[in-house]
Protein backbone atom coordinates (compact mmCIF):
# COMPACT_ATOMS: atom_id res chain seq x y z
CA UNK A 1 0.00 0.00 0.00
CA UNK A 2 2.84 2.26 0.83
CA UNK A 3 4.80 1.32 -1.72
CA UNK A 4 1.87 2.76 -4.32
CA UNK A 5 1.81 6.04 -2.35
CA UNK A 6 5.60 6.19 -3.22
CA UNK A 7 4.78 5.58 -6.64
CA UNK A 8 2.92 8.63 -6.81
CA UNK A 9 5.08 10.90 -5.21
CA UNK A 10 7.63 10.83 -8.18
CA UNK A 11 7.06 13.80 -10.57
CA UNK A 12 6.94 11.78 -13.60
CA UNK A 13 4.29 9.20 -12.27
CA UNK A 14 1.89 11.85 -11.06
CA UNK A 15 2.11 14.37 -13.99
CA UNK A 16 0.45 11.17 -16.30
CA UNK A 17 -2.16 11.00 -13.56
CA UNK A 18 -3.08 14.29 -12.66
CA UNK A 19 -3.25 14.47 -16.55
CA UNK A 20 -6.07 11.67 -17.08
CA UNK A 21 -7.50 13.26 -13.56
CA UNK A 22 -8.11 17.12 -14.26
CA UNK A 23 -10.71 16.62 -17.39
CA UNK A 24 -12.78 14.52 -15.55
CA UNK A 25 -12.68 16.50 -12.30
CA UNK A 26 -13.51 19.59 -14.81
CA UNK A 27 -16.32 17.87 -16.27
CA UNK A 28 -17.64 17.00 -12.64
CA UNK A 29 -17.44 20.47 -11.31
CA UNK A 30 -19.38 22.17 -13.90
CA UNK A 31 -21.95 19.28 -13.54
CA UNK A 32 -22.53 20.00 -10.15
CA UNK A 33 -22.12 23.60 -10.66
CA UNK A 34 -25.34 23.63 -13.06
CA UNK A 35 -27.08 21.27 -10.56
CA UNK A 36 -26.21 23.34 -7.59
CA UNK A 37 -27.22 26.30 -9.22
CA UNK A 38 -30.27 24.73 -10.73
CA UNK A 39 -31.55 23.74 -6.83
CA UNK A 40 -30.40 27.17 -5.51
CA UNK A 41 -32.00 29.27 -7.55
CA UNK A 42 -34.26 27.91 -9.66
CA UNK A 43 -35.86 25.35 -6.69
CA UNK A 44 -35.30 26.79 -3.59
CA UNK A 45 -37.85 28.56 -2.00
CA UNK A 46 -38.00 32.52 -0.91
CA UNK A 47 -36.77 32.66 2.63
CA UNK A 48 -39.26 34.59 5.43
CA UNK A 49 -36.64 37.32 6.71
CA UNK A 50 -34.05 37.68 4.13
CA UNK A 51 -36.27 37.17 1.10
CA UNK A 52 -34.16 36.51 -2.24
CA UNK A 53 -31.15 37.88 -0.51
CA UNK A 54 -30.17 34.45 0.66
CA UNK A 55 -29.12 33.23 -2.32
CA UNK A 56 -25.78 34.51 -1.52
CA UNK A 57 -25.32 31.46 0.88
CA UNK A 58 -24.64 29.28 -2.35
CA UNK A 59 -21.33 30.66 -3.25
CA UNK A 60 -20.46 31.97 0.44
CA UNK A 61 -20.50 29.13 2.20
CA UNK A 62 -19.05 26.76 0.54
CA UNK A 63 -16.38 29.38 -0.39
CA UNK A 64 -15.41 29.87 3.20
CA UNK A 65 -15.43 26.07 3.55
CA UNK A 66 -12.90 25.94 1.16
CA UNK A 67 -10.64 28.12 1.88
CA UNK A 68 -10.19 26.44 5.28
CA UNK A 69 -10.08 22.83 3.79
CA UNK A 70 -7.78 24.27 1.26
CA UNK A 71 -5.37 25.48 3.81
CA UNK A 72 -5.53 22.20 6.24
CA UNK A 73 -4.61 20.45 3.02
CA UNK A 74 -1.60 23.14 2.45
CA UNK A 75 -0.73 22.45 6.30
CA UNK A 76 -0.77 18.32 6.02
CA UNK A 77 1.34 18.23 2.55
CA UNK A 78 3.70 20.41 4.16
CA UNK A 79 3.99 18.06 7.24
CA UNK A 80 4.29 15.11 4.39
CA UNK A 81 6.76 17.17 2.74
CA UNK A 82 9.00 17.92 5.43
CA UNK A 83 8.66 14.81 6.46
CA UNK A 84 9.52 13.01 3.39
CA UNK A 85 11.55 15.45 1.29
CA UNK A 86 9.43 15.02 -1.62
CA UNK A 87 9.42 17.52 -4.23
CA UNK A 88 5.66 16.84 -4.94
CA UNK A 89 4.34 18.01 -1.74
CA UNK A 90 6.05 21.25 -2.31
CA UNK A 91 4.41 21.82 -5.15
CA UNK A 92 1.37 20.86 -4.35
CA UNK A 93 1.04 23.32 -1.63
CA UNK A 94 2.24 25.87 -3.86
CA UNK A 95 -0.70 25.04 -6.64
CA UNK A 96 -3.31 24.95 -3.50
CA UNK A 97 -2.03 28.42 -2.48
CA UNK A 98 -3.92 30.77 -5.14
CA UNK A 99 -6.96 28.82 -4.69
CA UNK A 100 -7.07 29.09 -1.31
CA UNK A 101 -6.84 32.80 -1.23
CA UNK A 102 -9.19 33.27 -3.91
CA UNK A 103 -12.05 31.61 -2.10
CA UNK A 104 -10.89 33.07 0.87
CA UNK A 105 -11.66 36.48 -0.59
CA UNK A 106 -14.98 35.80 -2.04
CA UNK A 107 -15.43 34.68 1.11
CA UNK A 108 -15.12 38.12 2.51
CA UNK A 109 -16.52 40.03 -0.85
CA UNK A 110 -19.97 37.58 -0.85
CA UNK A 111 -19.99 38.41 2.56
CA UNK A 112 -19.76 41.83 2.31
CA UNK A 113 -22.56 41.70 -0.22
CA UNK A 114 -24.60 39.60 2.23
CA UNK A 115 -24.04 41.91 5.23
CA UNK A 116 -24.69 45.22 3.86
CA UNK A 117 -28.36 44.35 2.87
CA UNK A 118 -29.27 42.25 5.84
CA UNK A 119 -26.95 43.89 8.73
CA UNK A 120 -26.78 47.80 7.41
CA UNK A 121 -22.89 47.64 7.18
CA UNK A 122 -20.55 45.76 4.65
CA UNK A 123 -18.09 44.87 7.54
CA UNK A 124 -18.54 43.77 11.01
CA UNK A 125 -15.67 42.76 13.74
CA UNK A 126 -17.54 39.69 14.21
CA UNK A 127 -15.42 36.41 15.22
CA UNK A 128 -15.77 34.44 11.97
CA UNK A 129 -15.49 37.16 9.66
CA UNK A 130 -11.88 38.50 11.55
CA UNK A 131 -10.27 35.46 11.21
CA UNK A 132 -11.11 34.75 7.27
CA UNK A 133 -9.92 37.96 7.27
CA UNK A 134 -6.46 37.05 8.90
CA UNK A 135 -6.61 33.11 7.31
CA UNK A 136 -7.01 35.73 3.66
CA UNK A 137 -3.27 37.40 5.28
CA UNK A 138 -2.26 34.25 6.02
CA UNK A 139 -2.52 32.84 2.46
CA UNK A 140 -0.93 36.51 0.85
CA UNK A 141 2.28 35.75 3.46
CA UNK A 142 2.97 31.81 1.86
CA UNK A 143 2.72 33.16 -1.59
CA UNK A 144 4.59 36.12 -0.74
CA UNK A 145 7.25 34.13 1.31
CA UNK A 146 7.41 31.15 -1.36
CA UNK A 147 7.96 33.82 -4.14
CA UNK A 148 10.48 36.22 -2.56
CA UNK A 149 13.22 33.24 -1.93
CA UNK A 150 14.56 31.91 -5.35
CA UNK A 151 15.80 28.88 -4.47
CA UNK A 152 13.16 26.82 -4.83
CA UNK A 153 13.11 23.90 -2.49
CA UNK A 154 14.47 26.18 0.03
CA UNK A 155 11.11 28.19 -0.98
CA UNK A 156 8.82 25.29 -1.00
CA UNK A 157 10.26 24.31 2.52
CA UNK A 158 9.88 27.88 4.23
CA UNK A 159 6.90 27.83 3.15
CA UNK A 160 5.60 24.45 4.56
CA UNK A 161 7.04 25.53 7.78
CA UNK A 162 4.92 28.80 7.49
CA UNK A 163 1.97 26.82 6.19
CA UNK A 164 2.08 24.95 9.39
CA UNK A 165 2.41 27.58 11.92
CA UNK A 166 -0.10 29.04 10.35
CA UNK A 167 -2.40 26.36 10.76
CA UNK A 168 -1.63 25.90 14.10
CA UNK A 169 -2.94 29.18 14.78
CA UNK A 170 -5.77 29.71 13.26
CA UNK A 171 -8.26 27.72 15.79
CA UNK A 172 -5.76 30.12 18.21
CA UNK A 173 -6.64 33.16 15.79
CA UNK A 174 -10.50 32.58 15.96
CA UNK A 175 -10.66 32.10 19.65
CA UNK A 176 -9.04 35.08 20.87
CA UNK A 177 -11.37 37.05 17.92
CA UNK A 178 -14.33 35.28 19.66
CA UNK A 179 -13.29 36.29 23.41
CA UNK A 180 -12.52 39.73 22.02
CA UNK A 181 -15.54 40.16 20.06
CA UNK A 182 -17.75 38.61 22.91
CA UNK A 183 -16.37 40.90 25.68
CA UNK A 184 -17.21 44.03 23.28
CA UNK A 185 -20.38 43.45 22.24
CA UNK A 186 -20.22 43.68 18.46
CA UNK A 187 -22.44 42.30 15.63
CA UNK A 188 -25.97 41.79 16.66
CA UNK A 189 -27.09 38.99 14.06
CA UNK A 190 -25.26 36.12 13.88
CA UNK A 191 -24.15 34.44 10.73
CA UNK A 192 -24.96 31.18 11.37
CA UNK A 193 -28.60 29.91 9.89
CA UNK A 194 -30.56 27.79 11.74
CA UNK A 195 -30.04 24.07 11.13
CA UNK A 196 -33.51 23.42 10.18
CA UNK A 197 -32.83 25.37 6.90
CA UNK A 198 -35.01 24.66 4.29
CA UNK A 199 -34.12 20.99 2.34
CA UNK A 200 -33.88 22.58 -1.15
CA UNK A 201 -31.18 25.50 0.48
CA UNK A 202 -29.27 22.68 2.23
CA UNK A 203 -29.39 21.27 -1.14
CA UNK A 204 -28.56 23.78 -2.98
CA UNK A 205 -25.48 24.63 -0.73
CA UNK A 206 -23.69 20.95 -0.67
CA UNK A 207 -24.27 20.94 -4.48
CA UNK A 208 -22.16 23.98 -4.72
CA UNK A 209 -19.54 22.56 -2.01
CA UNK A 210 -18.92 19.97 -3.74
CA UNK A 211 -18.70 21.98 -7.04
CA UNK A 212 -15.97 23.77 -5.72
CA UNK A 213 -14.23 20.87 -4.38
CA UNK A 214 -13.79 19.30 -7.77
CA UNK A 215 -13.01 22.43 -9.58
CA UNK A 216 -10.61 23.03 -6.29
CA UNK A 217 -9.14 19.38 -7.26
CA UNK A 218 -9.00 19.76 -11.07
CA UNK A 219 -7.20 23.16 -10.66
CA UNK A 220 -4.76 21.66 -8.55
CA UNK A 221 -4.13 18.52 -10.52
CA UNK A 222 -3.58 21.39 -13.82
CA UNK A 223 -1.22 23.51 -11.68
CA UNK A 224 0.93 20.96 -10.59
CA UNK A 225 1.39 19.64 -13.71
CA UNK A 226 2.75 22.84 -14.79
CA UNK A 227 4.79 23.02 -12.10
CA UNK A 228 5.90 19.68 -12.77
CA UNK A 229 7.43 20.91 -16.33
CA UNK A 230 8.65 23.82 -15.11
CA UNK A 231 10.54 22.49 -12.58
CA UNK A 232 11.50 19.02 -14.29
CA UNK A 233 12.53 20.35 -17.52
CA UNK A 234 15.79 19.32 -17.75
CA UNK A 235 15.05 15.61 -17.44
CA UNK A 236 14.88 13.28 -19.97
CA UNK A 237 11.30 12.33 -19.43
CA UNK A 238 10.12 15.97 -19.79
CA UNK A 239 12.17 16.44 -23.10
CA UNK A 240 10.22 13.34 -24.42
CA UNK A 241 6.53 14.35 -23.76
CA UNK A 242 4.49 14.90 -26.61
CA UNK A 243 3.46 18.64 -26.09
CA UNK A 244 6.84 18.78 -25.82
CA UNK A 245 9.12 16.98 -28.34
CA UNK A 246 6.56 16.93 -30.84
CA UNK A 247 6.34 20.59 -32.23
CA UNK A 248 7.87 20.84 -35.66
CA UNK A 249 10.79 23.31 -36.09
CA UNK B 1 23.71 26.03 29.35
CA UNK B 2 26.87 27.90 30.41
CA UNK B 3 26.91 28.41 25.98
CA UNK B 4 23.18 29.42 26.43
CA UNK B 5 24.68 32.49 29.02
CA UNK B 6 27.90 33.13 26.95
CA UNK B 7 26.21 33.86 23.63
CA UNK B 8 23.45 35.97 25.54
CA UNK B 9 26.28 38.16 26.97
CA UNK B 10 27.71 38.15 23.75
CA UNK B 11 24.45 39.25 22.02
CA UNK B 12 24.32 42.07 24.27
CA UNK B 13 27.81 43.35 23.83
CA UNK B 14 27.47 43.79 20.23
CA UNK B 15 23.81 44.94 20.75
CA UNK B 16 25.78 47.75 22.82
CA UNK B 17 28.18 48.35 20.34
CA UNK B 18 25.57 49.33 18.02
CA UNK B 19 23.08 51.16 20.20
CA UNK B 20 21.81 52.90 17.21
CA UNK B 21 20.07 50.23 15.77
CA UNK B 22 18.21 48.83 18.64
CA UNK B 23 17.27 53.13 19.85
CA UNK B 24 16.05 53.45 16.71
CA UNK B 25 12.95 51.03 17.37
CA UNK B 26 12.65 52.32 20.30
CA UNK B 27 12.07 56.22 19.17
CA UNK B 28 10.01 54.83 16.76
CA UNK B 29 8.00 53.70 18.89
CA UNK B 30 7.54 57.01 21.12
CA UNK B 31 6.86 58.45 17.60
CA UNK B 32 4.04 56.33 16.53
CA UNK B 33 2.79 57.06 20.04
CA UNK B 34 2.64 60.42 19.20
CA UNK B 35 1.36 60.48 15.76
CA UNK B 36 -2.03 59.02 17.25
CA UNK B 37 -3.18 61.85 19.39
CA UNK B 38 -1.80 64.16 16.74
CA UNK B 39 -3.97 62.94 14.19
CA UNK B 40 -7.18 62.21 15.60
CA UNK B 41 -7.55 64.75 18.83
CA UNK B 42 -6.81 65.63 22.03
CA UNK B 43 -9.62 65.24 23.97
CA UNK B 44 -8.72 63.60 27.11
CA UNK B 45 -11.67 61.12 27.17
CA UNK B 46 -11.00 59.80 23.53
CA UNK B 47 -7.39 59.40 23.77
CA UNK B 48 -7.89 57.00 27.29
CA UNK B 49 -10.14 55.03 25.16
CA UNK B 50 -7.78 53.82 22.44
CA UNK B 51 -4.75 54.61 24.70
CA UNK B 52 -3.98 50.80 24.92
CA UNK B 53 -4.53 49.76 21.72
CA UNK B 54 -2.21 52.13 20.11
CA UNK B 55 0.46 52.01 22.59
CA UNK B 56 0.17 48.11 22.02
CA UNK B 57 0.32 48.17 18.33
CA UNK B 58 3.12 50.69 18.73
CA UNK B 59 5.00 47.95 20.13
CA UNK B 60 4.18 45.57 18.11
CA UNK B 61 5.44 47.42 15.03
CA UNK B 62 8.47 48.40 17.11
CA UNK B 63 8.79 44.78 17.61
CA UNK B 64 8.59 43.61 14.06
CA UNK B 65 11.05 46.25 13.50
CA UNK B 66 13.85 44.93 15.54
CA UNK B 67 13.52 41.54 13.67
CA UNK B 68 15.23 41.36 11.26
CA UNK B 69 18.53 42.02 12.82
CA UNK B 70 18.06 38.92 15.08
CA UNK B 71 19.60 36.46 12.89
CA UNK B 72 20.94 38.88 9.87
CA UNK B 73 24.45 40.16 11.26
CA UNK B 74 25.51 36.86 12.85
CA UNK B 75 24.53 35.15 9.25
CA UNK B 76 26.53 37.80 7.41
CA UNK B 77 29.99 37.32 9.37
CA UNK B 78 29.16 33.96 9.38
CA UNK B 79 28.92 33.08 13.15
CA UNK B 80 25.63 31.92 12.46
CA UNK B 81 27.01 28.90 10.52
CA UNK B 82 29.53 28.40 13.25
CA UNK B 83 26.60 28.16 15.68
CA UNK B 84 24.93 25.95 13.48
CA UNK B 85 27.86 23.29 13.91
CA UNK B 86 28.80 24.28 17.15
CA UNK B 87 28.20 20.88 19.65
CA UNK B 88 25.74 22.80 21.47
CA UNK B 89 21.94 22.19 20.66
CA UNK B 90 20.92 24.32 18.29
CA UNK B 91 17.37 25.17 20.08
CA UNK B 92 19.57 26.26 22.96
CA UNK B 93 21.23 28.28 21.37
CA UNK B 94 18.30 30.34 19.23
CA UNK B 95 17.00 30.34 22.38
CA UNK B 96 19.61 32.51 23.84
CA UNK B 97 19.47 34.66 20.94
CA UNK B 98 15.62 35.53 21.26
CA UNK B 99 16.39 36.24 24.71
CA UNK B 100 19.06 38.95 24.18
CA UNK B 101 16.71 39.72 21.61
CA UNK B 102 14.02 40.39 24.22
CA UNK B 103 16.48 41.83 26.28
CA UNK B 104 17.35 44.59 24.19
CA UNK B 105 14.12 44.97 22.15
CA UNK B 106 10.89 44.16 24.01
CA UNK B 107 12.10 44.93 27.71
CA UNK B 108 12.46 48.54 27.10
CA UNK B 109 9.15 48.66 25.12
CA UNK B 110 7.85 47.71 28.95
CA UNK B 111 9.78 50.42 30.11
CA UNK B 112 8.80 52.99 27.85
CA UNK B 113 5.16 52.11 27.70
CA UNK B 114 4.16 53.28 31.00
CA UNK B 115 6.09 56.74 30.36
CA UNK B 116 4.35 57.28 27.56
CA UNK B 117 0.91 55.99 28.71
CA UNK B 118 0.79 59.21 30.64
CA UNK B 119 0.46 61.14 27.32
CA UNK B 120 -2.98 59.09 27.07
CA UNK B 121 -3.96 60.17 30.76
CA UNK B 122 -4.68 56.77 31.88
CA UNK B 123 -4.52 55.97 35.74
CA UNK B 124 -1.83 54.21 37.44
CA UNK B 125 -2.98 51.04 37.82
CA UNK B 126 -4.04 51.26 34.28
CA UNK B 127 -0.75 51.92 33.50
CA UNK B 128 1.05 48.67 35.74
CA UNK B 129 -1.02 46.37 33.65
CA UNK B 130 0.08 47.94 30.53
CA UNK B 131 3.09 47.23 31.28
CA UNK B 132 2.32 44.04 32.90
CA UNK B 133 0.60 42.67 29.57
CA UNK B 134 3.62 44.00 27.37
CA UNK B 135 6.06 41.87 29.75
CA UNK B 136 4.32 38.53 28.93
CA UNK B 137 3.30 39.43 25.56
CA UNK B 138 6.73 40.86 23.81
CA UNK B 139 8.54 37.55 24.56
CA UNK B 140 5.61 35.86 22.76
CA UNK B 141 6.16 38.14 19.63
CA UNK B 142 10.33 37.78 19.80
CA UNK B 143 9.14 34.12 19.50
CA UNK B 144 7.06 34.07 16.85
CA UNK B 145 9.00 36.80 15.35
CA UNK B 146 12.27 34.77 15.49
CA UNK B 147 10.87 32.46 13.14
CA UNK B 148 9.60 34.85 10.74
CA UNK B 149 13.34 36.57 10.15
CA UNK B 150 14.79 32.66 10.37
CA UNK B 151 12.25 32.13 7.36
CA UNK B 152 13.39 35.12 5.66
CA UNK B 153 16.78 35.44 5.89
CA UNK B 154 18.54 36.79 2.79
CA UNK B 155 15.71 37.27 1.18
CA UNK B 156 14.66 40.32 -0.75
CA UNK B 157 12.04 42.51 0.68
CA UNK B 158 12.98 41.25 3.99
CA UNK B 159 11.51 43.54 6.33
CA UNK B 160 8.18 44.24 4.62
CA UNK B 161 7.96 40.54 4.25
CA UNK B 162 8.51 39.26 7.74
CA UNK B 163 5.69 42.04 8.80
CA UNK B 164 3.49 40.19 6.29
CA UNK B 165 4.36 36.84 7.84
CA UNK B 166 4.40 37.84 11.09
CA UNK B 167 1.64 40.28 12.12
CA UNK B 168 -1.30 37.34 11.44
CA UNK B 169 0.29 35.47 14.32
CA UNK B 170 0.90 38.24 16.53
CA UNK B 171 -3.05 38.64 16.30
CA UNK B 172 -3.83 36.52 19.57
CA UNK B 173 -1.23 38.89 21.79
CA UNK B 174 -2.65 41.53 20.40
CA UNK B 175 -6.59 40.90 21.10
CA UNK B 176 -5.75 39.58 24.74
CA UNK B 177 -2.47 41.77 25.40
CA UNK B 178 -4.73 45.25 24.75
CA UNK B 179 -7.67 43.38 25.83
CA UNK B 180 -6.44 43.01 29.48
CA UNK B 181 -5.72 46.87 29.76
CA UNK B 182 -9.10 47.49 29.19
CA UNK B 183 -10.60 45.36 30.98
CA UNK B 184 -8.71 46.63 33.46
CA UNK B 185 -9.57 50.13 32.37
CA UNK B 186 -13.27 49.73 32.81
CA UNK B 187 -13.32 47.62 35.94
CA UNK B 188 -14.14 44.26 35.05
CA UNK B 189 -10.95 42.88 35.95
CA UNK B 190 -7.61 41.09 33.58
CA UNK B 191 -7.53 38.05 35.13
CA UNK B 192 -8.51 35.68 32.67
CA UNK B 193 -6.72 38.17 30.06
CA UNK B 194 -2.98 37.71 31.86
CA UNK B 195 -3.61 34.05 32.76
CA UNK B 196 -4.12 33.26 28.50
CA UNK B 197 -1.03 35.41 27.67
CA UNK B 198 0.72 33.21 30.20
CA UNK B 199 -0.38 29.99 28.61
CA UNK B 200 0.48 31.85 25.38
CA UNK B 201 4.07 32.62 26.61
CA UNK B 202 4.76 29.43 27.80
CA UNK B 203 4.15 27.16 24.67
CA UNK B 204 5.67 29.55 22.67
CA UNK B 205 9.02 29.55 24.81
CA UNK B 206 9.07 25.86 24.78
CA UNK B 207 8.39 25.52 20.84
CA UNK B 208 9.76 28.33 19.07
CA UNK B 209 13.35 27.47 19.45
CA UNK B 210 12.62 23.85 18.03
CA UNK B 211 10.76 25.67 15.40
CA UNK B 212 13.88 28.56 14.72
CA UNK B 213 16.26 25.41 14.26
CA UNK B 214 14.04 24.11 11.90
CA UNK B 215 13.85 27.61 10.07
CA UNK B 216 17.13 28.32 9.89
CA UNK B 217 18.50 24.58 8.49
CA UNK B 218 16.51 25.13 5.61
CA UNK B 219 17.24 29.07 5.28
CA UNK B 220 21.04 28.03 5.47
CA UNK B 221 21.65 24.59 3.95
CA UNK C 1 -39.71 27.60 -12.23
CA UNK C 2 -39.65 30.23 -9.75
CA UNK C 3 -39.51 33.28 -11.88
CA UNK C 4 -42.02 34.85 -13.76
CA UNK C 5 -40.23 36.69 -16.13
CA UNK C 6 -36.25 37.20 -16.97
CA UNK C 7 -36.61 40.43 -15.38
CA UNK C 8 -37.82 39.15 -12.11
CA UNK C 9 -34.82 36.94 -12.01
CA UNK C 10 -32.28 39.91 -12.49
CA UNK C 11 -34.27 41.88 -9.98
CA UNK C 12 -34.37 39.12 -7.30
CA UNK C 13 -36.87 40.56 -4.77
CA UNK C 14 -34.80 43.81 -4.84
CA UNK C 15 -31.42 42.25 -3.80
CA UNK C 16 -30.33 42.13 -7.73
CA UNK C 17 -26.72 44.10 -6.94
CA UNK C 18 -25.89 41.79 -3.61
CA UNK C 19 -26.94 38.69 -5.71
CA UNK C 20 -25.20 39.32 -8.48
CA UNK C 21 -22.18 41.18 -7.57
CA UNK C 22 -21.83 38.09 -5.98
CA UNK C 23 -22.12 36.02 -8.15
CA UNK C 24 -20.30 38.24 -10.71
CA UNK C 25 -17.00 37.90 -8.52
CA UNK C 26 -17.33 34.47 -8.08
CA UNK C 27 -17.58 33.65 -12.21
CA UNK C 28 -14.71 36.17 -13.00
CA UNK C 29 -12.71 35.21 -10.39
CA UNK C 30 -12.71 31.22 -11.36
CA UNK C 31 -12.53 32.30 -15.49
CA UNK C 32 -9.92 34.77 -14.42
CA UNK C 33 -7.54 31.36 -12.47
CA UNK C 34 -9.16 29.04 -14.89
CA UNK C 35 -7.21 31.30 -17.94
CA UNK C 36 -3.98 32.23 -15.76
CA UNK C 37 -3.69 28.79 -15.24
CA UNK C 38 -3.61 28.11 -18.79
CA UNK C 39 -1.24 30.96 -19.86
CA UNK C 40 1.14 29.67 -16.95
CA UNK C 41 0.94 26.09 -18.21
CA UNK C 42 1.86 27.65 -22.19
CA UNK C 43 4.66 29.24 -21.04
CA UNK C 44 5.99 26.55 -19.36
CA UNK C 45 5.91 24.04 -22.34
CA UNK C 46 7.30 27.04 -24.09
CA UNK C 47 10.29 27.33 -21.97
CA UNK C 48 10.82 23.35 -22.12
CA UNK C 49 10.95 23.45 -25.55
CA UNK C 50 13.90 26.15 -25.52
CA UNK C 51 15.59 23.78 -23.76
CA UNK C 52 14.57 21.27 -26.70
CA UNK C 53 16.02 23.29 -29.22
CA UNK C 54 19.11 23.77 -26.64
CA UNK C 55 19.94 19.96 -26.81
CA UNK C 56 18.92 19.26 -30.51
CA UNK C 57 21.53 21.80 -31.46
Amino acid sequence: MTMRWFYYAAPQTFYGLAGRLWPWLAAIALALTMAGLWVGFGLAPTDAQQGEGYRIIFVHVPASWMSMVIYLSMAFWSVLGLTFNTRLSGMMTRALAPTGAMFAFLSLWTGALWGKPMWGAWWVWDARLTSELILFFLYLGYMALTSAIDDVRRADRAGALIAIVGAINVPIIYFSVKWWNTLHQGASVSLTRSPSMAQLMLWGMLLMALAMWAYTLAIVCYRVRTLIIERERHTDWVQALPEVAGVKA
Amino acid sequence: MNAFFTLVARDLRLAYRRKAEVLSALFFFVVVAALFPLAIGPEAAMLRQIGPGVLWVGALLASILSLPRLFENDWRDGSLEHLMLSPHPLGLLVLGKICSHWLVSGLPLVALAPVLGLQFDLPLDVLGMLSLSLLLGTPVLSCIGAMGAALTLGVRGGGVLIALLVLPLFVPVLVFGAGAVQAMQSGLGAQAHVSILLAMLLPAVFFSPWACSAALRIALE
Amino acid sequence: MRWETWSDFWFMGGYGLYVWGSMGMTALLLLLEIWQARVAHMNALALARTEHSLEQT
